[in-house]
């Protein structure tokens, strides 16, 4: 983790397993390049390229998606804040992600997920099951990515508010 | 919406500090940089490589117009959103003899299409409509080549042009079209008219994956960036044509708004005012787009049409060229 190369790596391959649960199409089209981010989302992408590139000495704290942070110095743990406890299968699934990876490099942690509004949190572990889950995942990118066409568009209730919804169905 | 400003008057933009400022003289005018998408430069502007770089952060585009309101060229900041994959794939589709020919007959269609849209409403220009419609179908199916479709499409276009005497005030009647120099009134308003369709066009293929510079219907060779005069062959008609006529007809653009020198004639400063007033108007204007279930506007059917190219070159979807149904 120690150059924003790494990071960049990490980051996207964790949007590609959040993409993975969402849209099987959005993550074909993410892995070419074809995308079409909002301004904001690019300020945020730099700001944490920044932020990674500048650490500070004891703790890091990086801000992903705006939903997670790994703070992964200080207490040695992953956290993700989440403003609704109606937990989805692609934000556990990144932090599972993120847990994998750290494991890979000899780092055992936990992850955390936060719920301000409702003062609580909850403890993300990564199970054998959980291991093996994330391991099909990134099979299963492999294979979406490495095909020569996308998968069709399907309409779903995210399709409204998904940053392709005018190139898929205009 | 992310603006398009035009700049019709001589000044210098500069970079002061965290804003950008157009200068007239003692008068400054902070420009909102954050909601501008592009910027035309049609009067004499000064500007620096510190103003520059700033608006490129933006991603801005910069559009210049000579004189006579020509398009000039353009500066297009460093671009972000690349995808190898989607040039290689572009590319395959110009070198597939096939292939190219389909979008070419494709961009023909579309504007063929609507030229005959503008005409049918209008009872004078009917003989013309038929003239195009028997023409067209007479010649569409036996194209092999670009070249056979660029020849079909200019007799089309000459029929359509030459009606254009028959519901246009008489002031602007039209011998032949002619583009350079355009030497009367009615074609200099339809070359200036093209040239920002055109610059509009390169904004939105910038803002995509598409690589300008790889075209269909006209030879790659032709101009750096040829898939915008492909693409622009789509709103000529609908947009700058249209545009026109309701200009004329409704007396807004007079021949006192023309200047005339030896080669030349061209939209004075007021004119070339009246002119983009009209066009901005149209490209906002927006229609309900029955997939989408949303309105789109105008611009916003420039950028449809560059995202279905991509998705005919990935092999999602066969292009199909915009027709207007409104
Ligand atoms: S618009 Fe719908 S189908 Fe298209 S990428 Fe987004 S979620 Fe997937």
């Amino acid at each position: 983790m120690e150059n924003s190369q790494e990071f960049q790596d990490l980051k996207f391959q964790a949007i590609k397993i959040n993409y993975l649960y969402v849209c099987k199409r959005k993550l074909w089209l993410f892995s070419k390049n074809i995308t079409f981010e909002n301004k904001s989302d690019k300020v945020l992408l730099g700001r944490l390229l920044h932020e990674y590139s500048y650490p500070k000495e004891k703790s890091k704290e990086i801000l992903i998606d705006n939903i997670i942070t790994i703070d992964i110095m200080s207490d040695g743990s992953i956290r993700e804040v989440k403003y609704s406890s109606k937990m989805k299968e692609a934000d556990i699934m990144q932090v599972m992600y993120y847990l994998y990876y750290l494991k890979q490099k000899g780092v055992q942690k936990q992850g955390i997920i936060n719920y301000p509004k409702e003062k609580r949190k909850e403890v993300l572990k990564l199970t054998p099951e959980y291991e093996e889950k994330v391991k099909q995942a990134l099979k299963e990118i492999e294979e979406i990515t490495t095909k020569s066409i996308p998968p069709p568009a399907q309409k779903q209730k995210i399709c409204k508010s998904c940053a392709y919804f005018e190139f898929c169905w205009g | 919406m992310q603006k398009s400003l035009y700049i019709t008057s001589n000044g210098r933009l500069r970079r002061h500090e965290n804003t950008l400022y157009f200068e007239m003289g003692a008068e400054k005018k902070a420009i909102d940089i954050e909601n501008v998408e592009q910027i035309h430069i049609f009067g004499e502007v000064d500007l620096n490589t510190k103003a520059l770089n700033y608006i490129s952060q933006y991603g801005i585009v910069l559009h210049f117009y000579n004189y006579y309101g020509f398009y000039a060229g353009s500066f297009l900041p460093r671009k972000k959103n690349v995808s190898g994959d989607v040039v290689v794939r572009q590319a395959l589709h110009y070198l597939d003899r096939e292939k190219r020919l389909f979008l070419a007959y494709c961009f023909v269609e579309s504007a063929v299409y609507h030229m005959m849209r503008n005409l049918r409403e209008r009872k004078e220009a009917e003989a013309y409509l038929i003239a195009i419609e028997d023409e067209w179908e007479k010649g569409r199916f036996n194209i092999s080549s670009i070249s056979e479709l660029m020849g079909l499409e200019g007799r089309i276009r000459n029929i359509y042009y030459q009606s254009f005497n028959q519901f246009l005030p008489e002031d602007f009647s039209m011998e032949k079209r002619e583009k350079r120099p355009p030497t009367n009134p009615i074609n200099a308003l339809i070359s200036f008219g093209n040239s920002l369709i055109y610059s509009h066009t390169l904004s939105q293929i910038y803002q995509t994956q598409l690589d300008p510079s790889i075209s269909f219907l006209h030879e790659p060779s032709e101009k750096r960036f040829s898939l915008s005069l492909d693409i622009s062959e789509i709103f000529k008609p609908l947009i700058v044509d249209t545009v026109i006529f309701k200009l004329l007809n409704n007396h807004q653009l007079e021949l006192e708004h023309f200047d005339e020198d030896l080669n030349y004639c061209y939209l004075n400063q007021e004119g070339k005012k009246i002119f983009l007033k009209e066009f901005q108007s149209k490209l906002e204007t927006t229609v309900r787009h029955r997939q989408l279930n949303r309105n789109v506007s105008y611009k916003g059917f420039i950028r449809l049409e560059c995202y279905k190219l991509i998705k005919h070159f990935i092999g999602d979807q066969v292009y199909s060229p915009l027709k207007a149904w409104w």
